[in-house]
């Protein structure tokens, strides 16, 4: 029932329905990401975009519907096996205690000998551009220091590994400034292009525009478009969907920017 | 790599724990009412003939199992703070915080008060390990409790597990109050000494019994240690990195239950050394469990020889309850390094 795609898509959502506290979260959820593809998960506040990186992290039980990993039910997958092929950044995360950045890092490889982890960690700091930080004390960097630390830390999970790594990002770049969500988004381009699948729930549409194979745009708990940019980010989707009044313009470089556009008038008066 | 400052490293720090440990364990061999030469103890220890019966007598017979039963006692008070700090992410967690040790002193107390009559047949049938037995048993039952209430779907849940171990507390402590309420002159001074905590007793008989539960727990620590590390990201993210949250939060409060049960049962209500010493040393090390455990072992262990040795010595030949002298030292210690250092 699962295998419906002909592909086997690495990450395979059917029918997924999720309630908590009483109310329908997920909705019938149908979604799959490809290796090689990175999807960006894009949707209003409350769409649902973390209830289902939740649902495929294992950290919520889906009502029903099916959620397989390379075609295995994630229900069938061994703990440790599974923190092999699944990597996960979740929306939030807070630290009491100070680990260093190296540390945090470090614990996306508990099992790797000891030079071959240093190397792993010393390499994804740099890439995430925080070498520098290595030793500071996580919860006294900034916000977005922090963040690209956390990813360099899921990255490590998967790097090197022989076989398509699934990926779930969460807002992974919602603290960055432009210059690196763009450094972070060609990252994680180069990941989809080595063959691994990632599903980036995000809030920029001009990043997801810009870097993302697919887009699903969710709403209520469903998917309400899906497809590529250019299909995807239309006008009238932003309308019926955000309520957004915005122009969207095709750009030379072959995708969409989207540019919201300011009321006529002010919306309350004080 | 840049040292960050204020941030020691772990071989330096063990070093001079080390250096500490034994400077501490030699004090505690050689001073007191009846004091023993440095050279004595290491001729007694090489199996040489006994230059001296009676300082042979003390050694063997007095100091050396209240040193072994001190140094046990401290090193899992401390491992077992940190294992519980690191498991609620939280540094005010204590051992007492599963219940463990309220239920020891409720047992305790039950049979310190009412071992000649409410509970004579328990008294009979275990002898002179009925105060023991019964805190050990104490302990275990009020964790087990606690563990239970916070059990939801196959999942124990933490926030849970603090609350249950609050109420469960209270409801303890009120009943160690109402039998202290009905102890006569003799039972509550024991009671006190005994919920203060004191080594005064110790033989190594007490060594036997509690040493392998203690043994255990300082031994199979370690073995969290990386776990737990990822418990400081949040219990989902320890779970995407492939632990078992729950067999997790299970190895702690066993580890807890049985180390500080054993301890508590053999040496009373010692405070303070589960919370400052993983404080302090996650200042001087870091937050990492791979260096702050066995650190802890060494520090707790140190720290509560040295107590003990002042609670022996400053009003000799009477002794201070070693739980008293950790409070009178160690509160106002502990307040100094607050102040210092407002941050983490
Ligand atoms: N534990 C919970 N109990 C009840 N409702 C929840 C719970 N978690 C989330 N929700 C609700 O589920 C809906 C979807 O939440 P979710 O966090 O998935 O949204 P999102 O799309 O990630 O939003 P955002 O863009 O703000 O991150 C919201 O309406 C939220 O209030
Ligand atoms: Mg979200």
């Amino acid at each position: 029932m699962l295998n419906t795609l002909t592909d086997n898509p690495l990450l395979n959502v059917e029918s997924l329905s999720l309630k908590l506290e009483g109310r329908t979260i997920l909705d019938g959820l149908t979604a799959h990401v490809r290796a090689g593809e990175l999807v960006a998960l894009l949707g209003p506040n409350g769409a649902g975009k973390s209830t289902l990186v939740k649902a495929v992290a294992g950290e919520v039980e889906a009502a029903s519907g099916g959620i397989a990993i390379n075609g295995r039910p994630l229900s069938q997958w061994p703990r440790a096996e599974l923190a092999r092929h699944r990597a996960v950044m979740p929306q939030k995360i807070d630290m009491q205690f100070p680990l260093t950045a190296y540390e945090v890092v470090a614990l996306g490889r508990p099992r790797e000998p000891m030079a071959q982890r240093q190397r792993i960690v010393t390499e994804l700091l740099a890439l995430m551009d925080v070498a520098d930080l290595a030793q500071r004390r996580v919860p006294t960097l900034s916000g977005g220091e922090q963040q690209r630390v956390q990813l360099a830390r899921v990255l490590a999970q998967l790097w090197e590994q022989p076989h398509p790594g699934l990926f779930l990002l969460d807002e992974c770049t919602s603290a960055l400034d432009p210059a690196h969500q763009q450094l972070v988004f060609n990252r994680l381009r180069q990941l989809a292009n080595s063959g691994n699948g990632l599903l980036v729930a995000v809030h920029d549409l001009n990043l997801a525009a810009q870097w993302a194979d697919r887009l699903i745009l969710m709403n209520h708990g469903k998917v309400a478009v899906e497809g590529s940019p250019e299909a995807v980010l239309t006008a009238d989707n932003l309308m019926q969907i955000y309520g957004l009044d915005a122009r969207v313009i095709t750009l030379a470089e072959g995708y969409p920017v989207v540019l919201p556009i300011r009321p006529a008038h002010l919306a309350v008066a004080i | 790599m840049p040292a960050e400052a204020r941030r020691l490293a772990p071989k330096t720090g063990y070093f001079a724990l080390l250096i500490a440990l034994v400077a501490a364990g030699g004090f505690a061999l050689t001073s007191g009412a009846y004091p023993v030469a440095l050279d004595d103890i290491l001729r007694l220890f090489t199996g040489a003939e006994a230059a001296d019966a009676t300082a042979s007598l003390v050694l063997w017979d007095i100091r050396l199992p209240r040193l072994v039963l001190g140094l046990l006692t401290g090193a899992v008070l401390a491992v077992a703070g940190a294992l519980l700090q690191g498991l609620f992410r939280n540094p005010l967690a204590d051992p007492g915080l599963i219940g463990v040790s309220s239920g020891a002193a409720l047992a305790a107390v039950a049979v310190i008060v009412l071992g000649g009559t409410g509970l004579a047949g328990w008294s009979a049938l275990t002898g002179r390990w009925a105060l023991p037995f019964a805190a050990f048993l104490g302990g275990a039952a009020t964790t087990l409790l606690a563990w239970r209430i916070a059990r939801r779907q196959g999942q124990t849940s933490v926030a849970l597990l603090l609350l249950a171990g609050i109420a469960i507390n209270a409801v303890a402590g009120a009943g160690t109050g109402v039998l202290t309420f009905y102890a006569d002159d003799n039972a509550l001074r024991s009671l006190t000494f005994w919920t203060m905590g004191s080594l005064a007793h110790a033989s190594w008989d007490d060594v036997w019994i509690s040493a392998p539960f203690m043994l255990l727990t300082l031994i199979a620590a370690p073995l969290l240690a990386r776990p737990l590390d990822a418990f400081l990201l949040g219990e989902p993210v320890a779970g995407h990195l492939g632990y078992s949250t729950d067999w997790v939060k299970r190895g702690v409060i066993l580890l807890v239950a049985l180390g500080v049960g054993a301890a508590v049962a053999v040496s009373g209500l010692i405070g303070f050394v589960g919370l400052v010493v993983p404080h302090f040393l996650r200042q001087l090390l870091g937050a990492g469990h791979r260096a702050l455990l066995p650190a802890c072992a060494l520090a707790g262990a140190t720290l509560l020889v040295a107590a003990d040795c002042v609670a022996r010595i400053v009003v000799t030949p009477a002794e201070l309850p070693i739980g008293l002298v950790m409070a009178l030292l160690g509160g106002p210690v502990f307040l100094i390094l607050l102040l210092r250092n407002r941050f983490v």
